[in-house]
């Protein structure tokens, strides 16, 4: 009986209110949850022994890190459940989510550079994590682009589908690759939580962002995900979308206005 | 089974025997590129030493990645990949032959090429050695791999540009693994375990790559 | 608190420009992310309603 309830948001109409009423909450709550961690992370946590007040920077780069990652995954998902059940709405999750991983990939990186320069003299270093990750956002482009390629929408989807998944195989070989190569070339050694237990304002800081910004992130998802329905269906003609359309005045013209 | 796969490559051979220019421009390109990195880096001996494997793979990699282009398009536009397709026989196993034969026209070659401009960057006749074995690994890797692109990539806008920026990403480990054996003999460490992840890698592919392009070609060109 | 004043706070050990321009970043780039999108939906709505 309730399965059946929910079986219901498997359609675009019904996704397309579901994801209007959820994400007002899903901003407003990652919003709050952010801030409270930026002010645990900046305001509350002490300086750090060795790297001094530049490593805040973790609040924000750790989260948009593990973000990158989680989300390339839930693309992959979706994409694949899009290709293999040939659901639409699967495949418009996946292009949903895409920006907002590439963005998040964007962001570590950048924020990584920042991190870099003051504790470690050098705004890029080709060690493990930045070069995978920099790979990852090479991956998230490549999706973007292939998606884009195709004339018809549901090619593009499940070629892509295709891509992610092979993606996903990758990412792992490309991962321990990455760190062998850079265990061997290695200079200097660098460590994303400094070796010494991490303090306990630091970490409550950190899950705090990385929760806020997930939830943002889904909002900021589903918005996108909103257009994407409106675009995909009005090139279906789907009937459901009469109900969107701006309502227009209704005034002396009246129904002469023949439509075409 | 085994007939079709032999009459696939069979085709593919006398093909690629009919363009042969094609091979020449390809192993040409290797050359140039190749040759681009002692002109932009200077004639240091001990430099160019250094960055021998290196330039070679990545020359090696551009080289495939531009013959991506040609592995189905030709067939795409003249009906036979879809005549392959209907085919009662695994399309993955079909791929598979294709995949050789690009390998055996686009890949081999390299190989073969690579001990002489190796000796130009003053490359030591052992180092040499594991380079070419790092690439008969190797360069079979980037045909299977740069297959699942050039399927992807076949019904689209997007051309030999959409292709490269879509495989490259996957042949990092390759790269890394292929050049890097190179380096490890050299400084002593051997290089057998970059090998032997290659050897790794090359046995995963050749499974995965044929179903995943078979796959892409299902999807892109029906 | 870990801050003594709001001087301290702004100054960042020193760090200023990259605890800063960290933060700087990341709130132009999910700004402009809400930006783009938001202007998406309305055009996606535009549209709906100029088929009419």
């Amino acid at each position: 009986m309730k399965f059946h309830a929910l079986l219901r948001y498997a359609t675009p109409a019904h996704a397309y209110t579901l994801a209007g009423r959820l994400l007002p909450w899903l901003f407003a709550l990652g919003l709050l949850l952010t801030a409270a961690g930026l002010y645990v992370g900046f305001g509350l946590a002490p300086t750090d022994h060795q790297q001094g007040e530049s490593y805040r920077i973790i609040y924000l780069h750790v989260p948009a890190a593990w973000l990158s990652m989680v989300i390339y995954l839930a693309m992959a998902l979706w994409a694949v459940l899009g290709w293999v059940l040939n659901t639409r709405l699967s495949s418009m999750m996946a292009r949903a989510l895409a920006p907002t991983g590439a963005l998040f990939t964007f962001l570590a990186l950048w924020t990584g550079a920042l991190w870099g320069k003051p504790t470690w003299g050098t705004w890029w270093v080709w060690d493990a994590r930045l070069t995978s990750e920099l790979i990852l956002l090479f991956l998230y482009i490549g999706f973007l682009a292939l998606q884009d390629a195709f004339e018809d929408p549901r090619q593009g989807d499940r070629a892509a589908a295709v891509l992610a998944l092979v993606g996903v195989v990758n990412v792992p070989i490309i991962y321990l690759s990455v760190q062998w190569w850079s265990t061997l070339h290695q200079g200097a050694s660098i460590s994303v939580s400094s070796g010494s237990s991490i303090a306990a304002p630091m970490l409550l800081g950190l899950l705090l962002c990385a929760l806020g910004l997930w939830l943002h992130a889904g909002a900021i998802t589903l918005l996108r995900l909103r257009s994407i329905i409106i675009e995909r269906e009005q090139a279906r003609q789907a009937r459901w979308l009469e109900r969107l359309r701006p309502q227009r005045p209704k005034g002396p013209q009246g129904p002469q206005e023949a439509r075409t | 089974m085994r007939s079709v796969f032999l009459a696939v490559l069979h085709r593919e051979l006398l093909l690629g025997w009919r363009r042969r220019s094609d091979l020449f421009t390809l192993a040409f390109f290797f050359v140039m590129v190749v040759s681009l990195f002692p002109l932009a880096l200077g004639p240091d001996a001990a430099q160019l030493r250094a960055m021998a494997p290196g330039v070679l793979w990545v020359a090696a990699l551009l080289s495939v990645t531009l013959s991506l282009g040609r592995l189905f398009a030709n067939d795409h536009a003249d009906g036979t990949l879809e005549q392959l397709m209907l085919s009662p026989e695994p399309l993955s196993w079909l791929v598979l032959a294709k995949i050789l034969a690009h390998w055996l026209h686009a890949g081999l070659p390299l190989v073969l090429l690579t001990p002489l401009l190796a000796l130009q960057f003053g490359l030591p006749g052992d180092a040499i050695g594991v380079l070419v074995l790092s690439l008969l690994i190797g360069t079979p890797v980037l045909s299977l791999l740069g297959a699942v692109a050039a399927a992807l990539a076949l019904g689209t806008r997007g051309g030999g540009v959409l292709v490269a920026v879509l495989v490259l990403p996957l042949y990092v480990p390759v790269l890394i693994f292929g050049a890097g054996a190179v380096g490890a003999h050299g400084s002593g460490l051997g290089a057998g375990p970059h090998l032997k992840m290659l050897a790794g890698v090359l046995a995963l592919s050749s499974v995965l790559a044929p179903w995943a392009s078979a796959a892409a070609l299902r999807v892109v060109a029906e | 608190m870990n801050w003594s004043s709001w001087t301290d706070f702004v100054h960042m050990g020193g760090h200023a420009p990259y605890v800063w321009g960290a933060v700087g970043v990341s709130l132009l780039a999910l700004f402009w992310e809400w930006a783009h999108v938001y202007w998406r939906q309305r055009a996606a709505l535009q549209a709906l309603g100029d088929e009419a």
